[in-house]
């Protein structure tokens, strides 16, 4: 029944991020063409166009989301492919103790510099 | 994900691409697999490039130095057509999980329908979706590209 969480919560992360990252996406990577959400227009990854983004609450919410939620998605998919590959019992567990406290690091990480960044 | 004690995965990896001929659903399992990778290896790379932020302007100005190389623009590229097939075979797959795309059972009356009837149609669809976004994505990096006076 765990797994069956775990592979639900797998599927549900990747409908979150189906809409954030595309959302990301169209304001980082088709800037040039749409140039949504960059109010000191040009490039997106400009200084201020990062500043300004970071400071609306709206884009620490989405990163933070997006940072959980891909964080699952990814971590979870790569155990499953490593699983796959008929680890030990010990193996598995240590598999999952490290993805746990390495996604939580980097959780804490991503958000931490997202909330600091709203500060600014 | 269940876990079979009684049939070891001999392949492994290999049986990604070794497994046997099937149809082409099963080589966008490959693909979704590479890309997903792929993305997962961006992605945490990412995370750590854009915490610069936090540190103010010098501090991004120095991350995105370092990731300015054309060689890194195009490893961009890359992740974003990754994204875009990733995506649109994902929505493949959570229709047919959750049994949008498998179709209602009926009686065998032939000529006989199966689920490939709508299946292969919206992989095909899906896949063209993906075309189009990493065609207009192209074109933004081709443009990113000739403003920073970067090869392409």
């Amino acid at each position: 029944m765990r797994e069956t969480k775990y592979w639900t919560w797998h599927i549900a992360a990747g409908a979150v991020i189906l809409i954030l990252l595309a959302l990301h996406m169209v304001i980082m990577h088709l800037d040039n063409i749409l140039g949504l959400l960059n109010p000191s227009g040009g490039d997106a990854i400009a200084w201020a166009n990062v500043l300004a983004r970071s400071r609306m609450v709206f884009f620490v919410v989405v990163y933070v989301l997006l940072l959980g939620a891909a964080l699952y998605h990814g971590l979870y998919g790569l155990r499953t492919i490593l699983f796959e590959l008929g680890p030990k019992p010990p193996l598995q567990k240590m598999i999952n103790v490290v993805f746990w406290i390495g996604g939580i690091g980097l959780f804490a990480l991503g958000t931490g510099a997202a909330i600091a960044a709203k500060m600014l | 994900m269940a876990v079979s004690k009684h049939y070891p995965n001999r392949l492994g990896i290999l049986g990604w691409l070794l497994g046997g001929r099937w149809g082409i659903e099963r080589y966008m399992y490959t693909l979704h697999r590479v890309t997903g990778l792929g993305i997962l290896f961006y992605f945490l790379l990412h995370i750590f490039v854009t915490s610069a932020r936090a540190f103010g302007p010098e501090a991004w100005a120095t991350a995105m130095a370092a990731v300015h190389h054309p060689i890194f623009k195009f490893g961009e590229f890359l992740v974003f057509a990754a994204f875009a097939i990733h995506a649109a075979n994902g929505i493949r797959l959570v229709a047919i999980e959750l049994g949008w795309a498998v179709g209602k059972a009926e009686e065998p009356i032939y000529p006989y329908r199966t689920s490939l009837n709508i299946q292969r149609p919206l992989l095909i669809a899906m896949m063209i979706l993906a075309a189009i976004v990493i065609f207009f994505g192209g074109l933004d990096f081709l443009s990113l590209a000739q403003a920073a006076d970067l090869p392409h």
